[in-house]
C-alpha cells in the first residue's frame, strides 16, 4: 500500500534518522503524505513526533535519510526555506509574542510580508473565507487561546501552504472552537493542501484523519486507518501494550471537606483573570472536575485554595473553619495540598535535584526540617517513596527536575502531593502533555486518593478525563464558576455551553 | 537668596545640554532592553567612551573623530558583554556588573595622562534663522551638534522600531526568544547588534561629558550617569520618545538645583544636590506601583536554543 502511495505523494519520508547523544529519536523512519489528505502521526511522549516534525520544517537536521516534496529531494536548512518550498507549522505552544499585535505576529512569521495596510486586509479577507474572525489590530496577549490559535492558523494560511503541520491543535479549545477549526481544516484539504495531524485525542484522529502512522520509540510501528479503529485499539498501537483503564468503587461521599464561599480574587499576572463571586463546596471521598479554557481564572482558582494569594472578598473554609487567611505552608500543614500547572518555575524548581524539590512542599507534613536545619537522610528517601511509587522514569532523586521529560516530572509532582495524605488536593492539568499510560497512572492516583476519604479538585482543559473521574463537572469561564452537575449522563452541548459562559460563541 | 539670578531662558538652554548624556546612553539601552537583553554596564560603557573620545580629541583636535572613537570604544566594550553573555552564557545582571567594573578601571588606566589637559570642544552650531526667534531660538536652536544628533537618534530609534522590518524582528526577540527562533530568526545575531548600538550610544554619552559638558578629563566623571541612564529606560516603559522626556526632566532638575543652589535658597546642599536622585526614584515607585507597563517579555531571560 505504502508502494501505491509513495507514486503521488505530496511528501515521503524515507529512512529518517536522528540521533541525540544516549537516545535514539528518530530510527529509519518512512512514510508519505498524499495531496488533500489529513495524516495523522500517533506516539506517546518521546516517540519521536516532535523530532521528526522539526527535521520536515528545516528546524533539526536528519543524520540519514531523504526526504522528497512533490518528488523533488527537500532539504529545508532553516524555517524559512520549509516555508518557502510550501511547509507550514502550527506549533504546540504557541510561537506568539504578546505585547505585539495580530498583524505584527503574522508579519512575523511571514518571509515577504505586504505593506502593513496591505496584510491587514488579507488577513481579513482569509478569516473570513476560512470562518476564523480575527482582528489585526488586536494584542496577542488579550486573546483567547482559541484566537491566539486563529492567529497562528492565518500566518500559515497567508503562505498558501501545501503541507500544514498541526501539532496539538485542540488541547486548549472549548468543543465550539474545535468544531470551527475542523471546519477550516476540512475546507483546506477539499483545495488540496495536506495536513500533519498530532494530537493525544484519538477521539479526535478518528473524526478528523483519514490515514495514522504510529511511532514507538523513534521507529514506525504500524500504520491504519483511524476511522477503522476504536480509540482504545490505537492507543494500544502506541504504546504496545493493553492499556488500563482508572477506575473506582462507587461510593457515598462524606461530609463537606473544602469550602469557597463567594470568593472573589483579583488577579496578578500581566494576562490573568480575576476571581469573581466563586462558590464551591467538596466532600470528602468526592472528586470536582472544573473544565474551561486556559486563561479563564485556572491559575487564579487554584492559588485562592492554595493561599498563594490573597482573597478580595469571599471566605475559604476547611471543615467549617475560615483558613483564607492562613499562607501555603499553614495550609499544607492542615493537609491542603496543590499541584499547579506549570510544571518548571511553579510546581518545581528547574535547577534543583527532585530530593530539593521534594523538600520544597513536603517539608512541612513529612516533618523534613528540624529545628531549623534539612533532615537529607529523611528527604531522599521521601523523594525515592515518589519515585518508585509513581514509576518516575529518571536514574535517581539526585538529578534536575530540569532534566526530567514533561511526563515524567508530572508524575513526580503529583505523587509529591499524593504521598503527602492530602485532606484537600487541588491539580491543575495534571496529565497535560503527558502520555497515555503515565495519564491512566495519575487518574488512578487520583481517584486513589478519593477512595481514602480526600476532597479532590481537578482543573483540566482535557473534557474525557475530566468524565473519567470527575462525579461532578462545572467550569470556569472569564473568571465565574458555573453551578456543578453530576458528571453522568452529561452531554458535550452542556459542557460547551457551560465552557462559554451559557451561551454559544457570537463571534462565531 | 535671589531667585531672580535665575534666567529661565539659560535654564532651559541648558537643560538640554545636561540631558544629551544620559539621554544617548539611555536610548541605546532601550534597544538593548527591547531585544531582551539587560546590560548593567552602561556606567562603564560611557565612562570608556568618555575617555577614549578625550584622549583622541587631544592628540588629533577633532571632536569629531573624538565621538566616532567613542562610539567604536564602547560598542567594543559591549560586545565583551555580548560574546559573554550570548555565547557562553553566562548571567547577565552579573557580567553587566562587572563591565561596569572593568570600564571604571580601564578609563583610570588610560585616562591618567590626561589629567588636567584642555580639549578641543565641539562648537555651537546656529540653526540659520530659526535662532533668531526670541525665547525659543536661543533655548532649541544654538546648541551644539551633539544636541541634535541626539534627537535624531530618538527620532530614527523610534521609526525603526515601529515602523520597520528590522524593528519588528527585534522587539520579537525580545518579547519572546523561542518563539522567534522557532520562527526561523537568529536570535544571537540580533541581540548582538542591538548590544552593539547600546554600546555604541553609552560611549557617544560618555564622550559628551567629557568632551562638551565639562569639558576635562576627571577619573570617574560620569558619576552614575549610567545607572540614572537604565532608571530612564524603566521610566520610559521602553519608549523612544519617553526617554527624551524622562532624560529632559532628570536633566532639568539637575541644572535647576545647580542655579538653586547658585541663588542661596536655604536648604542644605546635599539635599538639593541629591535631589535628582532622589526624584527619579520617585518617579519610578510611582511608575511601578502602576505594574507591568511593557517590559519585554524575555528582558534578561538567558536564550539556548535548545531550551
Amino acid at each position: 500500500m505504502e508502494e501505491i502511495r509513495a507514486q503521488d505523494a505530496l511528501l515521503t519520508l524515507e529512512g529518517l534518522t536522528k540521533a541525540y547523544p544516549g537516545v535514539v529519536a528518530n530510527d529509519d523512519v518512512s512514510f508519505s503524505i498524499l495531496p488533500g489528505e489529513v495524516h495523522a502521526l500517533l506516539g506517546e511522549n518521546g516517540a519521536g513526533k516532535s523530532t521528526l516534525v522539526k527535521m520536515i520544517y528545516g528546524l533539526v537536521k536528519p543524520d540519514q535519510g531523504e526526504m522528497r516534496l512533490k518528488g523533488e529531494v527537500f532539504e529545508p536548512y532553516n524555517p524559512a526555506a520549509a516555508r518557502a518550498a510550501g511547509v507550514a507549522m502550527v506549533f504546540q505552544h504557541f510561537s506568539l509574542f504578546d505585547a505585539l499585535t495580530v498583524a505584527e505576529n503574522i508579519a512575523l512569521g511571514m518571509d515577504n510580508p505586504p505593506k502593513p495596510r496591505e496584510l491587514t486586509s488579507q488577513i481579513r479577507q482569509v478569516s473570513e473565507a476560512y470562518g476564523l474572525p480575527l482582528d489585526p489590530k488586536r494584542t496577542v496577549g488579550d486573546l483567547s487561546a482559541g484566537e491566539r490559535q486563529r492567529v497562528e492558523i492565518i500566518r500559515c494560511l497567508l503562505q498558501d501552504p501545501k503541507l500544514l503541520i498541526m501539532d496539538e491543535p485542540t488541547s486548549v479549545l472549548t468543543p465550539h472552537e474545535v468544531e470551527i477549526l475542523f471546519e477550516t481544516l476540512r475546507k483546506l484539504t477539499a483545495e488540496g493542501t495536506a495536513i500533519l495531524y498530532i494530537s493525544h485525542k484519538l477521539e479526535e484522529i478518528r473524526a478528523l484523519c483519514e490515514h495514522a502512522t504510529i511511532l514507538r520509540l523513534g521507529k514506525v510501528v504500524d500504520t491504519c486507518d483511524p476511522r477503522e479503529k476504536s480509540a482504545r485499539e490505537l492507543a494500544e498501537m502506541m504504546v504496545g501494550t493493553s492499556l488500563h483503564v482508572p477506575e473506582r468503587d462507587p461510593s457515598e461521599p462524606g461530609d463537606v471537606v473544602i469550602e469557597m464561599d463567594h470568593v472573589s480574587l483579583h488577579s496578578h499576572t500581566a494576562f490573568g483573570t480575576d476571581l469573581k463571586d466563586v462558590s464551591l463546596a467538596v466532600r470528602a471521598g468526592e472528586v470536582v472536575g472544573i473544565g474551561g479554557v486556559a486563561g479563564n481564572g485556572q491559575d487564579e482558582f487554584l492559588s485562592a485554595l492554595s493561599g498563594e494569594a490573597w482573597l478580595s472578598s469571599g471566605e475559604v473554609r476547611l471543615k467549617g473553619t475560615c483558613i483564607a487567611n492562613l499562607r501555603p505552608n499553614q495550609r499544607r500543614a492542615l493537609a491542603v495540598l496543590s499541584a499547579p500547572e506549570e510544571r518548571l518555575g511553579h510546581s518545581a524548581a528547574p535547577d534543583m535535584s527532585l530530593t530539593e524539590n521534594a523538600l520544597l512542599t513536603a517539608a512541612v507534613r513529612q516533618r523534613l526540617t528540624k529545628r531549623g536545619f534539612l533532615r537529607w537522610g529523611k528527604t531522599e528517601s521521601f523523594a525515592k517513596d515518589v519515585i518508585k511509587e509513581f514509576d518516575v522514569r529518571t536514574p535517581g532523586p539526585d538529578n534536575a527536575a530540569r532534566s526530567l521529560s514533561g511526563g515524567n516530572l508530572q508524575k513526580f509532582v503529583i505523587g509529591r502531593e499524593v504521598l503527602q495524605k492530602p485532606e484537600v488536593l487541588v491539580v491543575n492539568q495534571p496529565t497535560w502533555g503527558v502520555d497515555a499510560s503515565a495519564a491512566a497512572a495519575i487518574r488512578q492516583s487520583l481517584l486513589d486518593l478519593a477512595a481514602d476519604g480526600a476532597a479532590v479538585i481537578v482543573i483540566s482543559q482535557d473534557l474525557d478525563e475530566l468524565l473519567e473521574i470527575a462525579d461532578r463537572f462545572t467550569a470556569l469561564y472569564e473568571g465565574k464558576l458555573a453551578d456543578p452537575v453530576p458528571t453522568k449522563g452529561l452531554t458535550v452541548e452542556t459542557i460547551g455551553l457551560m465552557m462559554g459562559g451559557g451561551e454559544e460563541e457570537t463571534a462565531a | 537668596m535671589d531667585l531672580s539670578q535665575i534666567n529661565p531662558i539659560l535654564l532651559l538652554a541648558s537643560l538640554m545640554v545636561a540631558a544629551t548624556p544620559i539621554l544617548l546612553a539611555a536610548i541605546g539601552e532601550a534597544v538593548v532592553e527591547k531585544a531582551g537583553v539587560l546590560n548593567l554596564g552602561v556606567e562603564g560603557m560611557m565612562i570608556t567612551g568618555a575617555v577614549v573620545g578625550f584622549a583622541i580629541t587631544v592628540n588629533t583636535d577633532a571632536p569629531v573623530l573624538g565621538f566616532v572613537c567613542a562610539a567604536i570604544a564602547g560598542a567594543a566594550l559591549s560586545m565583551l558583554f555580548g560574546i559573554l553573555t550570548q555565547y557562553l552564557l553566562s548571567n547577565q545582571v552579573a557580567t553587566g556588573l562587572g563591565l561596569t567594573l572593568f570600564g571604571l578601571g580601564v578609563s583610570s588606566l588610560i585616562g591618567k595622562p590626561y589629567e588636567g589637559m584642555k580639549v578641543t570642544t565641539l562648537s555651537k552650531f546656529e540653526v540659520p534663522l530659526l535662532s533668531d526667534i526670541p525665547v525659543i531660538g536661543p533655548i532649541l536652536f544654538k546648541h551644539d551638534p551633539m544636541v541634535y544628533v541626539s534627537i535624531l537618534i530618538i527620532a530614527a530609534t523610534w521609526y525603526v522600531l515601529t515602523h520597520t522590518r528590522a524593528g519588528l524582528i527585534l522587539r520579537g526577540v525580545g518579547e519572546n526568544h523561542d518563539a522567534a527562533h522557532a520562527l526561523g530568526y537568529k536570535v544571537i545575531r540580533v541581540r548582538l547588534m542591538a548590544i552593539a548600538f547600546g554600546g555604541a550610544c553609552a560611549g557617544l554619552g560618555g564622550a559628551y561629558i567629557s568632551l562638551v559638558r565639562v569639558p576635562q578629563w576627571v577619573d570617574g566623571m560620569t558619576a552614575g550617569a549610567g545607572w540614572i541612564a537604565l532608571a530612564i529606560v524603566v521610566f520610559a516603559s521602553w519608549r523612544p520618545w519617553r526617554v527624551l522626556l524622562g532624560a529632559y526632566l532628570f536633566g532639568g532638575i539637575t541644572v535647576l538645583q545647580l542655579n538653586l543652589q547658585a541663588a542661596g535658597v536655604p536648604v542644605p546642599v546635599e539635599v538639593l544636590a541629591s535631589s535628582p536622585y532622589i526624584i527619579t526614584i520617585l518617579v519610578l515607585v510611582a511608575i511601578s506601583m502602576k505594574g507591568s507597563h511593557g517590559a519585554p517579555g524575555a528582558l534578561g531571560k538567558i536564550f539556548h536554543a535548545t531550551h
